[in-house]
This record gives structure tokens, C-alpha cells and sequence, in this order.
């Protein structure tokens, strides 16, 4: 475990002195700019408060589509598993969408909403959705018959269904949901910040591009990939680990 | 106190059931035996009211105590959970107890997987009997158990009826199992299954 942990870290070191080292090899900061000067220009950019603000712009998107696709499409999606009728109207819906390129959801909804915040939002939502749709529906499919029985011989409330039998019987496919939405919706904001958003990383990436500033370009989105890494590592995984914890006893 | 009267019970255009009546007083005790196949859990299951896709009347009293093939545990939740959530009217202390019987009183925060497999039968043997219920109802929670379990596990059962006094009504393909738990053998036979009163003797 240990050893494995350190590996990482060794190997992450290899990367940043790989580029270190290409960057002195080219010797053109404009092309490739130093690790150091990049860091450099991310604490620039924190102490004018742009990274920050920016930041936070791109992350309350991203809060906003995530929590949206998690609960349409974990309502759509379990309705799906659980009802084969359901399933046989919406599906193919589903199939379109989860073959409808992003980029192509991100014009129509900018074309047809307008350059707005809600545009954007459902820009990723719509992009997220099926996927959520498609892990919750395999996940209520595959729950127990048996332990809908037992809650019917014992008269359990409804909502004591949902709390016990329901919900954590779903919750490992929850979890996927949340983690492989999550590293979709990552890439996605960025592409509908770029393409018609006033603030937020990826608006600043396009900024930076505009001006063919490569620092400007890796100091916002390493810092993105940094937040990112920290999100997953306090919150995503904690989440796993508690959500899994009756697992690991075995 | 329990009365059945079954008349048919179709799966598609296959009549399964045919005309099963059963009639039992408070604390009497039957086996249903027959072939597996026949048809015994899907009577059990129409007594008990999971399936209400019949034709015919069964009068059940409510409050009844199922006990399944398998342990059917909640494996995200503890021992105490596993019981308390089907029992909210039982305190703790009682559920407590009641695992210190079927010999799992130290087990209370432990989760099912942490059990062995005969651990996890006795916790599923201690929910349905934690609280007392009119009737109890078991469906082949012995088969596919090694005998040195299955003699435990029957053994344990009796006790527990004895205490409780409720109504059995008990499925199995094994006439041990209903001298062990001193049940009146019925026979459910026949293509649509129906139920003997006698059982015959081979």
C-alpha cells in the first residue's frame, strides 16, 4: 500500500521533470513554457483574484448540471429498469442523445436559448444525463426480487423501503454514476465556457488561446486539473469508501 | 385463523394450483410437503399475500413472520438493524436477546458479511421471531443447508415455535423436517397441484 503510494509519487515526479526537461531542450518559453514559469503565472493569477473567481464561476456550473443530471437521471433512469413499458418509450430517446456528439448539444442550446447562463447549464446537464440514465436503469434492473418480498411480507413503510432496501441496494451504481458524470462534466463545462460563456476556465483558456499565450493556457488548466484532484480526493472518494463500507468487512 | 381456499392459480395459460383448502386454528402447526416443483412456494407466497394474482379466497392475519429459502439479509446494514428495521416496535434490549438465543449475542454491530453462512441463517431465523407474530410462514429455509446446520438450525426453530405459539405453515420436499417441528404432514400433488389432507404412506 505504502509502496504503491510512493510509486505515484515517484512517477508524477518523472513527468514534471520530463517536461522540465523537453522545455530547456526547445529553449522557447512561447511554445513551451517552463513548469516553473507556469506555476509562476498561476500565482499571478491567484493574487489578482482572477484563478479564483474564474473558478468559482466554472464550478457553481458544474455543481448546478451535476446535481441536476444526478436527480432527473436517477429518477428517469430507475423508473426505466423497474418498468419495461417506460423503458420501451424512453429508450430510444436515450440512444440519440447518448450518440449526440456534446458539441453538437452545446450549439443547439446556445442557438436556441440564447448565450445564457441556463443554456449552459443544460448544455452539460443534457450531455451528463444519459449516461446517469443508462448506470441507474442497469442498477434497478439488477435489484433483488427477493428483498422487495421480504419488505412485502413484513409491510415495511415505503419510505423505509427506500431508505433500506432501495437506495443502498442502488447506491454502488450510484456512486459509478457520480464519478464517471463527474469526469465527463469536467471536460464538457470547459468546451461550453469556451464556446460562449463570459467567465469561468474555460473562457480564460480561450482568452489565453486568442492571444497564443501557451502559460496562460497550462497556468488555468493545470490549476482546474489540480481542483479537480482535490475534489476527488476529499470528496469523491471519502464518499466511495463510506458508501462501500459494509463491503470491506468482508 | 387461517383459511385458504384456493381454486386456481395460473402461470400464462398453465394452471399450476388447482383446488387448495387449508383451514388452521391458532398455534396448529402443518407441513406442506411435495415435490420441489409442485408448487408449494407459490401456494405459500398466495397465503402470505405476495402474490395476489389468484383465483379464490385466503383469509390471513396480518401480522405474519416469512422466512425465506435463503438468509435475505440486508448486507449493508448491522445484525441489530437487520432486525430492528422489520420489528420497530422491539427495543434493543429485545433484539439483544433474541440474538443471544440463536447464539449471535456478541454479533449486534457485525454486518451479514462478516457472518459465516450458518451465522447469517440463524440472523434470518432471529428476525422472524423477534416479535411475536400471528402466524409464521417458511418457505424451505432448510434445504441446501450440510445436515450437521440443517439439525441446528431445525432444532433451534422448534424452541422458538415453542415459545412463540403462532400458527406455522411450513414448505418443504422433506418429511424430517415436519416430525422435527411435530407439523401435521399435508401433501400438495398432482398436475394442477392439490392438496391431500392425508399424507400417504409409501
Amino acid at each position: 500500500m505504502r509502496n504503491e503510494h510512493l510509486i505515484r509519487l515517484v512517477s508524477l515526479g518523472a513527468l514534471l521533470l520530463a517536461w522540465s526537461a523537453l522545455s530547456i531542450i526547445m529553449a522557447d518559453p512561447e511554445i513551451l513554457p517552463s513548469p516553473r514559469s507556469v506555476i509562476q503565472k498561476m500565482g499571478e493569477l491567484w493574487a489578482t483574484g482572477d484563478l479564483q473567481k474564474h473558478l468559482l464561476d466554472t464550478c457553481f456550473r458544474i455543481l448546478w448540471a451535476f446535481s441536476l443530471a444526478m436527480c432527473i437521471g436517477g429518477f428517469l433512469g430507475y423508473f426505466m429498469g423497474r418498468n419495461p413499458l417506460a423503458n420501451a418509450w424512453i429508450d430510444p430517446w436515450l440512444i440519440i442523445f447518448l450518440n449526440l456528439p456534446a458539441l453538437v448539444l452545446i450549439v443547439l442550446c446556445y442557438l436556441w436559448i440564447g448565450l445564457n447562463e441556463v443554456a449552459a447549464i443544460l448544455a452539460v446537464t443534457l450531455n451528463k444525463l444519459p449516461l446517469v440514465m443508462t448506470l441507474i436503469r442497469e442498477g434497478a434492473r439488477s435489484s433483488s426480487s427477493e428483498l422487495r418480498d421480504l419488505a412485502k411480507a413484513y409491510k415495511l413503510p415505503k419510505l423505509k423501503v427506500l431508505r433500506h432496501i432501495i437506495l443502498p441496494e442502488l447506491l454502488p451504481h450510484i456512486v459509478s454514476a457520480a464519478r464517471t458524470g463527474l469526469s465527463m462534466i469536467w471536460k464538457i463545462v470547459l468546451v461550453v465556457e469556451f464556446l460562449g460563456r463570459g467567465t469561468g476556465i474555460g473562457r480564460q483558456i480561450h482568452t489565453q488561446f486568442s492571444i497564443f499565450n501557451i502559460t496562460g493556457v497550462l497556468a488555468y488548466s493545470l490549476s482546474f486539473v489540480f481542483f479537480i484532484m482535490l475534489i476527488e480526493l476529499l470528496i469523491m472518494q471519502p464518499f466511495e469508501r463510506y458508501a462501500t463500507r459494509w463491503r470491506q468487512h468482508a | 385463523m387461517l383459511e385458504v381456499n384456493v381454486t386456481g392459480k395460473f402461470f400464462g395459460d398453465q394452471k399450476i394450483l388447482g383446488a387448495c383448502k387449508l383451514k388452521l386454528k391458532p398455534a396448529e402447526r402443518i407441513s406442506i410437503l411435495g415435490p420441489s416443483g409442485v408448487g408449494k412456494s407459490t401456494l405459500l407466497r398466495i397465503i402470505s399475500g405476495l402474490d395476489t394474482n389468484f383465483e379464490g379466497v385466503v383469509k390471513c392475519p396480518e401480522k405474519l413472520a416469512f422466512m425465506f429459502q435463503g438468509p435475505n439479509l440486508l448486507a449493508w446494514r448491522t445484525c441489530y438493524q437487520n432486525l430492528l428495521i422489520f420489528h420497530p416496535e422491539v427495543s434493543q434490549t429485545g433484539a439483544t436477546q433474541m440474538l443471544e438465543q440463536v447464539g449471535l449475542g456478541d454479533k449486534g454491530f457485525f454486518y451479514p458479511d462478516q457472518l459465516s453462512l450458518g451465522q447469517q441463517r440463524r440472523l434470518a431465523l432471529a428476525r422472524t421471531f423477534l416479535s411475536p407474530a400471528d402466524i409464521i410462514l417458511l418457505d424451505e429455509p432448510f434445504t441446501s443447508l450440510d445436515p450437521k446446520l440443517k439439525l441446528e438450525m431445525l432444532t433451534l426453530t422448534r424452541t422458538l415455535l415453542d415459545q412463540s405459539k403462532s400458527t406455522l405453515v411450513h414448505v418443504t420436499h422433506d418429511i424430517s423436517e415436519s416430525e422435527y417441528l411435530m407439523s401435521n404432514a399435508v401433501e400438495l400433488k398432482g398436475n394442477p397441484a392439490t392438496l391431500h389432507h392425508q399424507a400417504s404412506d409409501e
